[in-house]
């Protein structure tokens, strides 16, 4: 359904140059869950605008059923990683998520339906009429996935959308989006670097390299769904593949110098702000 | 001093150090017993016989009036006008150098030739002498409020498909907006020099005309009623501009007490 | 098509710019769009001004605007810092006085005008209170404003340590607050430029603004204009110097913060 092709980015010119991404390619398949992880600083967010239509590729291409990609299509929602410079903060949720909609044809009658419907299915129904900045993190970027609900995507990008929310309202997070997949039958595409967080959600995991940045290596997950947070966690081939793909990113940290493998591993768990 | 005991000694502070002020100023007018400085008591006086109201028609209508277009026709082209600037690079380029040229003419300089060019002295030439130099800080404003607008806001209505003029509407417009009256308020307090500069400098009517003329005249207890009069006009616009702000971006002083830094 | 910016072409395109604006003028002045008794053309008026700048007068004009700028700012940055400071470091301090500054600050300098001339006249004392008067407001506030605006871990790091109020205040207080001082200076430069040539153009007080005024009176235009040209690139000069160390001030400073433009 989504095919990369060889993606490459190049900021500026000449010996000053950074690769941020060289010969990214995978595809992903209609209904697919598609994680992908990289070092810290590999490019995930310029891949992800990339494929957006945000941002145009120094070179390959993006495809969507079969079409090129120059801008953003009518098919795809993105969900940020920082819900509060993502949400408008001079507008009410409603507002929000009734924004995507209102160059789309339909009546006002239909429009108001969407948001009501896509805020029940986040569990937001009560919040309706509050400013988003009045909620706390975890509900915002439940805001954000409604509105990217309400705009009836076929496909779903994610980048790092669960990073600025505290460990436990992530787990509800996570379940949530493996419900809405369920319950939408979209294809999503989640950008990550919390790597227990990949495999948890995953149908397959696609390992980026550091800088300049190409596809190491794409790991299929085969545990059962519907996934649980604690059952599936204690499988043995959960502790397996993780450790994997824990194991391919070490090497790809190590594999630079001694001062920068010093940063912070991708599955430390990211309380921080958003930069 | 606890708590308790230091507010309460600033709360009295915030009331006996104005009323001590003025009680000086009175006594000191007592003390000098000149013409030119007339008692406070004496320019309350005055001031309540003229402005309030007899002269009010024939003198502040007309001075409001000027202040109220000038600064609306400025709000109007400034955003207007900043708005593309700020999301044009190409466009700065080319007008930059004129905006910086005339942002920087001190506005008297221009008082004369603004009559020479449109031959009266009228409202016309007073208004567009205030829109003018008023249009300036709300340009400016605008354009660096657009230009400061975090691009994670522009991200999510391009890939939502919003088309520019819609972008602009319900994004650009609203994101900038603190900026944006950030600028309008320097330009309403500029709004009132400009109008007593103009009326003073040539006009039949208007505070600034009363000032001349009882300037003129020698008369001191008006003059000093016509300062206070601008004083007390000036501080109610900028009062009334506050408390619009105050209800207008609301939202941006939740927003910014939450968001993360 | 996106085109490449660089230095070379941004260059070109100011001049450009320029070029083009200059010869707008000329041409409508030329063909009578707008009578060349009301605007004289390009030519003319910078033929005047190159012949006025061969003059000693011009340049004692210039000196003299100069003066009562830097003198004004003087003045007014002499008293607005240190009150600043006292006020901004102390809340008791800073309720007490609010009252007094918020009706204070918005009395238009320019009311003063006739009072400065009944008492002080024509000298340059009432030309520099004038531009003193104006440029304090701005700078006592900025000022009051980055005292307080320190980033209060700072300050409790420093307390916790045990280090003394008026240590704090020269090592962490003031250092935060000279960004916003900077500002400051730079709105009160060109406050101060402005009156003192008010003061020049209303009062007679020698200087640029005098000279605008004369040539206006004796239907001058080539002068007006000339002068007030003059006048523009002054203010340019004042802005761009006022701005850049504003900049410098600034660049040091973690905070993107800035106060009001």
């Amino acid at each position: 359904m989504l095919e990369t092709r060889s993606i490459a980015k190049i900021y500026g010119s000449g010996p000053k140059a950074t690769h941020a991404l060289e010969a990214v390619s995978f595809t992903v398949a209609d209904g697919e869950f598609l994680c992908v992880v990289g070092p810290s600083g590999c490019g995930k967010t310029t891949l992800l605008k990339c494929i957006a239509g945000l941002l145009r590729p120094t070179a390959g291409e993006v495809l969507l059923r079969g079409k090129r990609v120059f801008e953003p299509p009518d098919e795809l929602a993105l969900v940020f990683q920082d819900y509060s410079r993502s949400l408008m903060p001079w507008s009410t949720v409603r507002n929000n998520v009734l924004l995507p909609l209102r160059h789309k044809s339909m009546t006002g009658t239909e429009r108001r339906k969407l948001v009501e419907d896509s805020l029940e299915s986040v569990g937001l129904t009560r919040f309706i009429d509050h400013f988003p900045w009045q909620l706390s993190g975890g509900m915002q970027q439940r805001v954000a996935i409604a509105r990217a609900l309400a705009y009836q995507p076929s496909i779903l990008l994610m980048d790092e959308p669960f990073a600025s929310v505290d460990a436990q309202t992530r787990g509800d997070l996570e379940d949530l989006i493996l419900r809405v997949r369920d319950e939408y039958g979209i294809t999503i595409l989640f950008v990550t670097h919390d790597i227990d967080e990949s495999v948890y959600l995953a149908d397959r995991v696609v390992v980026l390299t550091h800088s300049p940045t190409t596809v190491k290596e794409i790991v299929p997950v085969q545990l059962p769904r519907p996934r649980d947070q604690i059952a599936t966690k204690e499988l043995p081939e959960f502790v397996n593949l993780r450790g994997h793909v824990y194991r391919l990113i070490k090497r790809e940290l190590t594999a630079v110098t001694p001062v920068e493998s010093e940063e912070v591993s991708p599955d430390v768990p990211n309380t921080g702000t958003p930069v | 001093m606890n708590r308790r005991a230091y507010l309460a000694a600033r709360i009295a502070a915030e009331i006996i150090v104005p009323v001590a002020l003025l009680a000086g100023w009175q006594l000191w007018t007592m003390h000098l017993d000149s013409q030119k400085f007339p008692r406070l008591s004496t320019i309350l006086v005055e001031f309540k016989d003229i402005w309030l109201f007899s002269e009010f028609g024939t003198h502040v209508v007309p001075s409001l009036e000027r202040i109220g277009l000038g600064f609306a026709i400025a709000v109007a082209a400034g955003i207007a006008l900043g708005i593309p600037l700020g999301l044009s690079r190409w466009a700065r380029l080319w007008t930059m150098p004129h905006i910086e040229y005339w942002r920087a003419m001190p506005p008297p300089a221009l008082l004369p030739i603004s009559i020479v060019l449109l031959h009266s002295i009228g409202n016309v030439q007073k208004v567009s002498f205030i829109a003018f130099f008023c249009l300036f800080p709300i340009l400016l404003n605008t354009i660096d409020g657009v230009r400061g607008i975090d691009p994670t806001f522009v991200d999510t209505a391009r890939s939502y498909g919003l088309g520019t003029l819609e972008r602009i509407r319900r994004v650009v417009l609203p994101a900038a907006l603190p900026q944006i009256v950030a600028g309008m308020r320097n330009s309403l307090s500029l709004a009132v020099i400009m109008m007593v500069l103009s009326e003073y400098f040539s006009s039949t009517s208007g505070v600034g005309y009363v000032l001349l003329i009882s300037k003129n005249t020698f008369d001191f207890g008006p003059m000093w009623a016509a300062i206070l009069l601008i004083g007390v006009l000036g501080y109610l616009l900028n009062l009334l501009f506050v408390l619009a702000e105050r209800r207008l971006l609301a939202w941006h002083r939740g927003w910014r007490a939450t968001a993360p830094v | 098509m996106r085109l490449r910016l660089n230095r070379l072409t941004e260059a070109l395109v100011f001049a450009l710019s320029i070029a083009a604006a200059l010869a707008f003028w000329e041409v409508i002045s030329r063909t009578g769009v707008i009578s060349q008794k009301d605007l004289p053309s390009m030519s003319t008026t910078f033929r005047e001004l190159w012949s006025l700048v061969q003059t000693g007068g011009f340049w004692v004009a210039y000196v003299q605007t100069v003066r009562g700028w830097a003198l004004g700012l003087g003045v007014a940055a002499v008293l607005a810092i240190p009150i600043g400071i006292l006020l901004g470091s102390s809340d008791f301090a800073a309720s007490a006085f609010r009252v007094p500054i918020e009706f204070l600050r918005p009395i238009p300098s320019a009311a003063l005008i006739p009072v400065l001339f009944l008492t002080l006249g024509t000298t340059l004392k009432s030309e520099i209170f004038l531009a003193a008067f104006g440029a304090f407001w701005p700078l006592l506030v900025q000022t009051m404003y980055g005292v307080r605006d320190v980033d209060p871990v700072a300050l409790d790091t420093a307390r916790s340590f045990g280090v003394g109020r008026v240590e704090r205040l020269y090592r962490i207080k003031l250092p935060s607050a000279v960004p916003y001082i900077a500002t400051g200076m730079r709105i009160a430069s060109g406050v101060s430029l402005i009156l003192a040539f008010t003061a020049e153009l209303f009062m007679g007080n020698p200087g640029l603004g005098q000279k605008v005024n004369f040539a206006q009176s004796f239907g001058l235009e080539n002068q007006l204009y000339a002068y007030a040209l003059a006048t523009g690139f002054l203010g340019l000069a004042i802005h761009l110097f006022s701005t850049a160390a504003e900049r410098r001030a600034l660049r040091w400073h973690p905070s993107q913060r800035l106060g009001a433009a």
